[in-house]
């Protein structure tokens, strides 16, 4: 079988075709899934201009949402809901920055835009492993599924 | 394609590496020092310049290896093509370290420079498709293609392809969910890895066909089958890098199944593993052949933490930790690097003069070096990566600051053993750039390596 499919020019070309038009397929399938919707928060504009001075910080070469990026600092999906935590904690780093973190003279509309960004990025959903639980398939899923798109 | 291209692009190649290492032992130090060095040597100009030298070395050294391996075509326009594209790449890449250097971001992880040098990046690229599709239809092949020219085509197409995607954040329908964002930047990135895996695995089945004589193995069904199921993985299992990401389901499990077919892939390795063995007793006297077997252990070491970082059950742990850091160490120094330099040798022997019996002396301790270095590092970022794991399960509010305090022994550990990776890589890059560079003819009685091959 392998030998009749793969052993000639054509068998080859006809998997590579087959194999791209399923991932173009699956491609439009991600560009158009379900996520949850985090774009009508009320200050969305802002949350953009946050995501810009994130970007425009290098913040991820330290920081993480859902456990990607940088490893020096923490993760940030959730540290406006964390325990301890929230609004006040986060301005006050951005402000004076930390003894790890420098201080990276950020005015008042900056900060505003960063925190309007970390609570769209909490409203999301969770990343810390505690909020997850297992099945015998050995996937894992969110205990609270409100987040979730529903299929 | 152009001999003199092929080798500007590697030597350039082997700079950025030497550069990567260095920016990378800074990192390593900084991790040490984080209070001290916060100022003086900022980890969000660090880390990008040493990811992007990295990436830089991979691509300019990949790209080499087509440029000395591909069927020359039309003299002036391959040279036109191929120093047009260099030159892009070239531009883009000192315009990239420039704008790090300097405090310039605006992009994402990994392309962190301003998206408007993409266009250097991406035309370059183009470029190079170009010269390859002339290439090939200069000296249309009279049989099937061997299965690394499948890998190069797919390495280009997935590049071009993969890197556009990649700046789908700057269209508002994607930027303003941060969901879909992530899910469509993760996505691009995993297949961009996988496009370069693809060249310079390309490149090492040529080196290898040339070595051992046989045009059999790269025309193979059974490797074009494990070809495949390479591709396969490229475009459906970047899914595994976000399993706590609240995209469909669909994504999640598809990332699953399909990377758990690299199975497949371990089980041929562990199949093959007594004849592996013996090739390499055969040509254990070939400096390229010493490359490919260390190569070897690591993308055995590392398929099997993959594989198991692929479960989302583990990889719930392992995420969010210095274990991912581990295998992308292990992936782009063990494999990458080693494969790489297993070309950059070959190409130095057949097309240069090769190395004097001192080169090669110092090639092997810079061999040795390095991998005995990198396995203490990828043990202690193993180490650090469980010790994280273990403490944020018991503990999940663990203050940030306190569980850095006590990865510190890790941090020592990786510290430590990156001036050993560096100093073995060094002495390695400095060898092979010698051999690019000097064009005198090596004394007879010195020839031994120039004429094995």
């Amino acid at each position: 079988m392998l030998d009749r499919v793969l052993g000639t020019a054509i068998g080859i070309k006809l998997v590579y075709g087959c194999l791209l038009g399923c991932f173009l397929f699956f491609t439009a399938f991600v560009y158009t899934s379900e996520v949850p919707e985090t774009a009508a928060l009320p200050d969305q504009e802002l949350a953009l201009r946050g995501k810009h001075i994130w970007q425009e910080k290098n913040c991820s070469a330290c920081h993480q949402f859902y456990g990607l990026g940088g490893y020096l600092g923490p993760d940030v999906t959730n540290v406006m809901s964390a325990k301890g935590k929230g609004e006040g904690y986060v301005r006050a780093i951005l402000e004076n920055g930390t003894a790890t973190m420098p201080d990276f003279n950020l005015s008042v509309k900056d900060i505003d835009a960063l925190v309007a960004y970390l609570i769209e990025s909490d409203r999301s959903g969770k990343s810390g492993r505690e909020h997850f639980e297992k099945d015998y398939f050995g996937q894992i899923h969110l205990k609270d599924q409100t987040n979730i798109p529903q299929q | 394609m152009s001999r003199s291209i092929g080798f500007l692009s590697i030597a350039t190649g082997l700079c950025f590496l030497v550069a990567g290492i260095l920016f990378g032992t800074l990192g390593g130090v900084f991790y040490l020092f984080p209070q001290e060095l916060r100022d003086l040597l900022p980890f969000t100009k660090l880390r990008p310049l040493h990811v992007s030298s990295i990436i830089f070395w991979i691509l300019f050294t990949a790209i080499g290896g087509l440029y000395l391996y591909l069927p020359r075509h039309k003299a002036k326009l391959a040279n036109k093509l191929g120093l047009g594209q260099y030159m892009l790449l070239f531009t883009a890449a000192i315009a990239i370290l420039g704008c790090y250097a300097v405090g310039i971001f605006g992009g994402r992880e990994y392309w962190e420079y301003p998206p408007v040098l993409g266009i250097f990046i991406a035309t370059s690229f183009i470029l190079l498709a170009l010269n390859f599709y002339k290439g090939l239809r200069h000296k249309p092949a009279l049989e099937k293609w061997p299965v690394y020219r499948w890998m190069w085509l797919s390495g280009i197409v997935f590049f071009l392809f993969s890197f556009a995607e990649s700046y789908l954040w700057l269209i508002p329908y994607f930027k303003q969910n941060l969901v879909r964002d992530m899910a469509v930047q993760w996505k691009s990135y995993g297949a961009l890895v996988g496009s370069w895996n693809m060249l310079i695995n390309g490149s090492a089945l040529f080196v290898m066909e040339k070595i051992s004589n046989d045009k059999t193995t790269a025309r193979s069904p059974l490797t074009f089958f494990m070809f495949f199921l390479g591709l396969f993985n490229l475009m459906f299992n970047w899914g595994h890098h976000f399993y706590n990401l609240p995209v469909s389901n669909t994504i999640r499990y598809t990332a699953y199944l399909v990377s758990m077919t690299e199975l497949l892939i371990l089980a041929k390795i562990i199949w093959n593993w007594r004849n592996s063995l013996s090739q390499a007793q055969k040509y254990k006297h070939l400096l390229p052949y010493r490359f490919f077997t260390v190569a070897d252990i690591w993308i055995l070491l590392n398929l099997v933490m993959a594989i198991l970082m692929s479960v989302p059950a583990i990889n719930l742990y392992t995420h969010g930790t210095h274990v991912t850091v581990a295998h992308a160490m292990g992936t782009t120094i063990g494999i990458n690097t080693m494969l790489l330099l297993a070309s950059v040798s070959y190409a130095c022997i057949k097309f240069r003069n090769g190395f004097s019996l001192s080169q090669v002396k110092l090639l092997n301790r810079g061999l040795y070096l390095s991998n005995a270095s990198l396995l203490v590092f990828w043990l202690a970022l193993i180490g650090a990566g469980v010790t994280k794991a273990i403490l944020q399960t018991d503990n999940p509010e663990i203050p940030h600051a306190f569980l850095m305090q006590q990865l510190a022994p890790w941090f020592i550990g990786f510290a430590a053993s990156g001036f050993g990776l560096a100093a073995g890589i060094i002495l390695m890059a400095g060898q092979l750039l010698r051999a690019i560079i000097n064009r005198r003819r090596i004394p007879e009685q010195n020839q031994r390596q120039l004429q094995t091959l």
